[in-house]
């Protein structure tokens, strides 16, 4: 598995919980400190291993501090290319929804070893619709949770989502669409500001 | 202008302009007169012309626009004729964006539409003219070209951030397998390759070989400690005694070589030598204990040798060492190439340590 994601993990780590947080978790785990390299290869027990040491060394649930991963790549300043990525997803957050099985399409278009959940979005009623997410890596669905959440506030809309738990295809994800334009959402620019 | 609305049709054209703005949001429709009948709502913007000015108030296509390529386009007849090939557009009063496109020639006379696209200029022109997704057609690459732009420079950013770390991590190493941890001087790696590069690049020479006299002694009477702090103490004094680009390595327990590039004058290395007697000689503190070592030098000069090599070069300096310890130690000889191999030295307390 490419290090990116467990890279994303360590970064969560250590901007949510602090330096020492992201040490003792790095340490229960048996990670080196200074953790992953984003574009090279790890075992896929290693990403396991990480999640299972922060939940026991944070004390926080599973699925909280996955949901948490999911907001923070979209909301952390640190994440800001990211959040552009997923932004070019669609010109609102319907749109975005649409293309949300496009994603891992897209993430390996940009990196050809990147695997991410795969994802199928099913309307089971109006603007109601159930996202299906496939990934070896239980939980998952709550990191896509914590995403769509932050996607929503960030194109301005307002949803209502819930984990209906692991199915047979997946883990299921209710997403109630109340209203697209709910804020103004945060701006977006087809080209980044140059640095 | 009869037949031109918002919602009407083009003259001679097949499609309602609405259809058309949202179809090729960059085109132009030229009609048989040369004058420009309408501009898709993209190319009106980056004119900076109002929303509602369709047709640049009527102007002549070729007085806003021009044909770079192919060259010789220089009137609507020109463009008729190369219909259906590409083109590269600009407009006369910039120098970009370089629009590229297709001229087509419209039925019943209806004169020409021009189609056109930003190419690769894409990202420049939606930064220069801060263009929206509206800007373009529902089937245009556009968001896409932009999108791996920017994932890929990402992905690019962290392959420059690996790299560096790697390289870091790199030079640290190497660093490291050259250093000789206790004292950071050179270590014997450091010094082979120095050697051999001298050597190799032809450039003369003087070598230095240092055995401190009572170390052994220092270490069983006030321990490790007391030792190691010694071996620090000399190895900052011979960085002082020597100039930047001389190479002073610890090659063994309480054996340092010392190489000086270019310098290879008996009187200057013995002046040299001297001084490093001189400062080794010194007591050096030691919580308190005087500890008190001095120094026995053998000298070699790179010169001195047809064919000098790192081994034989180095065996000399170890020959002319031992000459000195048998000397009575605290002294410096050079190596007078007909001096026999000395047998091992038979290590002494001096008198009154």
């Amino acid at each position: 598995m490419l290090g990116l994601i467990n890279r994303a993990i360590q970064c969560f780590l250590r901007d949510t919980f602090g330096d020492a947080g992201w040490q003792a978790t790095a340490r229960a785990a048996g990670v080196g400190k200074d953790g992953f390299e984003p574009m090279l290869h790890y075992e896929m027990a290693e990403t396991e291993a990480l999640i299972a040491a922060a939940t026991g060394v944070l004390d926080r649930p599973r699925e909280s501090l996955l949901e948490d991963l999911g907001t923070y790549l979209v909301s952390h300043p640190n994440l800001e290319p990211l959040r552009r990525l997923l932004r070019f997803g669609g010109t609102g957050f319907r749109d975005f929804l649409m293309t949300l099985e496009d994603m891992p399409g897209r993430g390996r278009l940009a990196l050809p070893d990147l695997d991410l959940p795969m994802l199928t979005l099913e309307e089971v009623g109006a603007d109601r619709y159930v996202l299906t997410c496939r990934s070896p890596v239980p939980g998952a669905g709550h990191v896509v949770l914590g995403l769509l959440r932050a996607m929503a506030d960030d194109y301005g809309a307002l949803v209502l989502l819930e984990h209906l738990g692991a199915g047979p295809e997946g883990e299921r994800v209710s997403v109630v669409l109340l209203d697209t334009a709910h804020w103004a959402g945060r701006r977006f620019d087809l080209t980044a500001a140059e640095v | 202008m009869a037949g031109v609305g918002p919602e009407g049709p083009v003259d001679g054209a097949l499609l309602p302009h609405a259809l058309l703005d949202r179809l090729v949001p960059l085109h132009v429709c030229i009609g048989p007169d040369g004058r420009i009948r309408s501009m898709g709502p993209t190319l009106r913007h980056i004119m900076r012309r109002p929303e509602d000015d369709r047709t640049a108030g009527g102007a002549e296509f070729f007085a806003l626009f021009r044909v770079h390529r192919p060259s010789g386009i220089a009137g609507p007849a020109d463009l008729a004729r190369r219909a259906g090939e590409r083109l590269q557009v600009m407009l006369v009063d910039r120098a970009e964006p370089v629009l590229r496109g297709t001229a087509f020639v419209l039925p019943r006379g209806g004169g020409l539409l021009v189609s056109l696209s930003f190419g690769f200029g894409v990202i420049q022109a939606v930064r220069d003219y801060a263009l929206t997704d509206r800007d373009f057609a529902l089937t245009d690459l556009a968001m896409e070209l932009l999108y791996l732009h920017e994932a890929k420079s990402a992905v690019a950013e962290e392959l420059r951030n690996l790299n560096r770390r790697l390289q870091g991590a790199k030079r640290a190493a190497e660093q490291q397998a050259l250093t000789d941890m206790l004292t950071g001087l050179q270590n014997r790696r450091a010094l082979d390759l120095a050697l051999s590069d001298n050597l190799g690049r032809g450039l003369p020479f003087g070598v230095m070989h240092i055995d401190l006299d009572y170390f052994k002694a220092v270490n069983d009477s006030l321990g490790h400690a007391a030792g190691d702090h010694v071996l620090r103490e000399v190895a900052g004094m011979l960085m002082d005694e020597t100039r930047k680009d001389d190479l002073v390595a610890r090659i063994g327990g309480d054996e340092f070589v010392l190489v000086f590039p270019g310098m290879t004058g008996t009187d200057e290395l013995t002046t040299v030598a001297d001084r490093i007697v001189q400062r080794l000689s010194e007591p050096i503190d030691f919580e308190g204990q005087a500890c008190l070592i001095s120094a026995s030098i053998g000298i070699v000069i790179s010169t001195a040798f047809d064919a000098p090599t790192a081994e034989r070069l180095l065996a000399a300096a170890d020959t002319a060492l031992y000459a000195s310890k048998h000397a009575g130690r605290g002294r410096a000889l050079f190596h007078d190439g007909a001096m026999p191999p000395s047998p091992p030295a038979v290590h002494a307390p001096p008198a009154g340590h």
